[in-house]
């Protein structure tokens, strides 16, 4: 299973080579031209003689941590990759490097706690990663600085037609956008898995260069917060809602045209849809949008709860949702569509 | 059975106090195949007895190492269908976001304690421990189905693999206490190769975790000669002052104060300097917050001793201890068990 491969692998920005990989291999029989660039991006190069350029882009990367310093006593302490709220490091099980040595971030046992201590975050400077090495040689057999982290997560289907794993941000885009682009369109299609969108939207601008597209659809996993102790106005998404569309984020404004063919590519197709409550945030749109002379962008999102952790939930539905409704779309401007 | 092997399928198992049914099931099952007889006792306690040889009056000596866990209760579901719960036992708050569980329902359920996403935290609240009263289990099931399958009472433990750091270091949940129970395992397994004149009486304790309850009862069920527990202490790490840990790797720390015997503490060094099994000293002048406080006063008095494993992380999910300190535990226990005989526990009363 595509979904399965893609979030159990090792792929914090900058380093996503094994993912790139499954996706090629995904869409071997049904892309011939690929582009590559300097950044990393992988662009499946579906060329036509006629129509717009459209650009559907989803990024490979996911948040992460780097090892950045081995101490005396074999531990290693780490920087993180990406937005990682500290208080979800405590007390996981990890990755370190390709070679996926275990290690586990540990913490002070309860019982040497001062009351106090309790209510504070740990600081992930003052947090480190355990490999069971006994020294600073024994533990640089084994790994070395500069070395990615991952959480050790596994895929799983669990509750009613729900997963959880991790990065599901962004990988739940790219099944979208591997599912698209095994079906053929008669305007040229470029899909971008990018790189380094985790650390700021690094590799959408570089690809959005090269293709040059007339339009461009971003696929994420984005932020998921129905959960008890919100009121319903915070919710950016809910679970189950369908592809949420982004009307605005801190990145950029979603092109209304598009946003209102999807919206009645939608309700048409009884396909269910949410638009994104909140503007926080921002995604390889806001880049692509700026790219040369400027590229009409709208992104389409999975909902994600517990986005950015060891583990975050989505709904299957929403992601099969996405890829329909995303087709939809693509076939409509077939007959030709104007932004 | 392999003792790592034993330790892994022990800690992957659920246990949290007062419901170790399913741990003390495997335990039993692992027991049998060492012991002459297992038996259980009505607090849940798993004693498993080894007969010594010889003919007499043989000394009796209890092993005491608890098999239950640290875990969560499920207090209340919401209109939602998500569960608030409390702990059992002395659970790190901080430990708990962004975990997977297993919520032992009708049936097992996974499910995930989240968090609000970085995105949306408000800068004055990210410096903030999410507080347990306002964590919540994500099943992923809608209201009524939740309710079906969940009951306010049922316990929830982290979902947790039992992983290999390096060759020696073994990390999972559960390791306090089922270290012990593996390094019972071990002298039970050494003693084969011994001669022993004394009934060994190899205990699971339950509720450890939340009073030293089984080991109050089981010991007095038994009324042992000697009793020791085998229990985790700290192990050495960064942030935590070196005199409240024990290195990892170096052997059993061997606890002395007034919770311990100091004959059967003498005797217990005596040996692992004559069989050069390494260990460490811990200084423990009144509780030693194991299940020995509780079995030191049972009945009109037990002699006791404690042997600690070091456990880096403890009351998390990723607790470590190193194999080679397990092992070499029960040896010393083995050997230990071994020296005893009459005339030994009658120079106990001899102050």
């Amino acid at each position: 299973m595509l979904l399965r491969r893609l979030t159990e692998a090792f792929g914090p920005s900058g380093f996503e080579h094994e993912v790139r990989a499954i996706l090629q291999e995904e869409l071997e029989q049904y892309v011939s031209v690929w582009q590559r660039d300097a950044l990393g991006n992988l662009i499946a190069c579906k060329e036509a003689a006629n129509g717009p350029r459209v650009m559907l882009a989803a990024h490979m990367d996911e948040v992460g941590l780097m090892v950045s310093h081995v101490d005396d006593a074999g531990l290693l302490h780490f920087h993180k990759v990406g937005g990682i709220d500290d208080r979800v490091l405590v007390s996981k099980p990890v990755f370190v490097g390709k070679e996926r040595v275990p290690g586990v971030i540990g913490a002070k046992a309860i019982h040497l706690q001062k009351p106090e201590e309790r209510t504070q975050v740990i600081p992930h400077r003052s947090l480190f990663i355990d490999i069971g090495a006994k020294s600073k040689d024994e533990a640089l057999e084994k790994v070395k600085i500069g070395d990615y982290v991952v959480f050790a997560t596994k895929y799983d289907e669990f509750g009613q037609g729900l997963a959880k794993g991790k990065a599901f941000d962004d990988r739940a885009g790219c099944v979208v956008l591997a599912e698209v682009l095994k079906e053929e369109f008669n305007f040229p299609l470029y899909g971008a898995f990018t790189v380094q969108e985790e650390i700021g939207l690094r590799g959408a601008g570089v690809a959005a260069y090269a293709i040059e597209p007339d339009m461009a659809i971003v696929i994420e996993g984005t932020t998921c917060n129905d959960v008890s102790g919100m009121d319903e106005h915070e919710y950016s998404t809910v679970l189950g809602g369908g592809p949420a569309i982004t009307f605005m984020d801190t990145a950029s404004i979603g092109n209304r045209a598009m946003i209102r063919e999807l919206v009645r590519l939608a309700e048409e197709n009884n396909i269910p849809y949410q638009f994104k409550g909140t503007v926080t945030g921002g995604n390889d749109a806001g880049r692509i949008n700026v790219s040369r002379a400027g590229v009409p962008v709208v992104a389409i999102s999975i909902p994600c709860r517990y986005i950015h952790s060891p583990v975050s939930v989505m709904s299957l539905a929403d992601m099969e949702n996405t890829i329909a409704l995303i087709k939809l779309f693509l076939r409509s401007i077939e007959g030709g569509f104007r932004v | 059975m392999q003792t790592k092997e034993f330790l892994k399928q022990m800690v992957e198992a659920t246990g949290v106090s007062g419901s170790e049914c399913r741990v003390a099931d495997f335990i039993s099952r692992v027991y049998g195949e060492v012991c002459d007889d297992v038996r259980r006792d009505v607090l849940g306690n798993v004693i498993g007895f080894k007969k010594g040889s010889g003919e007499g009056k043989r000394p009796a000596i209890m092993l005491a190492g608890h098999m239950d866990e640290i875990g969560l209760m499920v207090t209340q579901i919401d209109d939602k269908g998500f569960l608030k719960f409390t702990q059992v036992g002395g659970v790190d708050q901080r430990t708990l976001v962004a975990q997977e569980v297993v919520v032992h329902g009708r049936e097992d359920l996974v499910g995930v304690i989240g968090h609000k996403p970085p995105h949306l935290v408000p800068p004055e609240d990210r410096n903030k421990a999410i507080p347990m009263n306002e964590l919540q289990i994500d099943l992923g099931l809608p209201v009524e189905r939740v309710k079906e399958l969940v009951r306010v009472g049922d316990v929830v433990t982290v979902k947790r693999s039992f992983v290999e750091l390096g060759k020696d270091i073994v990390s999972c949940k559960a390791m306090d206490d089922r270290a012990a129970v593996a390094v019972i395992y071990e002298c039970l397994q050494e003693l084969r190769k011994l001669r022993h004149t004394a009934d060994v009486y190899a205990v699971a304790t339950t509720q450890e975790e939340v009073g030293l309850r089984g080991a109050t009862v089981s010991t007095y069920g038994i009324n042992p000669d000697i009793g020791i527990a085998i229990d985790v202490c700290h192990g050495a790490m960064p942030g935590v002052p070196e005199q409240d840990t024990a290195p990892m790797g170096k052997g059993p720390s061997i606890a002395f104060g007034a919770n311990i015997h100091s004959k059967v503490f003498d005797q217990l060094v005596k040996l692992a300097k004559e069989y050069n099994i390494p260990y460490t000293l811990d200084p423990t002048p009144a509780g030693t917050g194991t299940d020995l406080w509780a079995m030191q006063v049972v009945r009109a008095g037990i002699p006791t001793a404690l042997l600690s494993i070091p456990c880096r992380y403890m009351h998390t999910s990723v607790e470590t201890v190193s194999m080679t300190d397990i092992k070499l535990s029960g040896r010393l226990l083995a050997y230990f068990i071994a020296s005893v005989d009459a005339a030994f526990v009658e120079g106990l009363l001899c102050y």
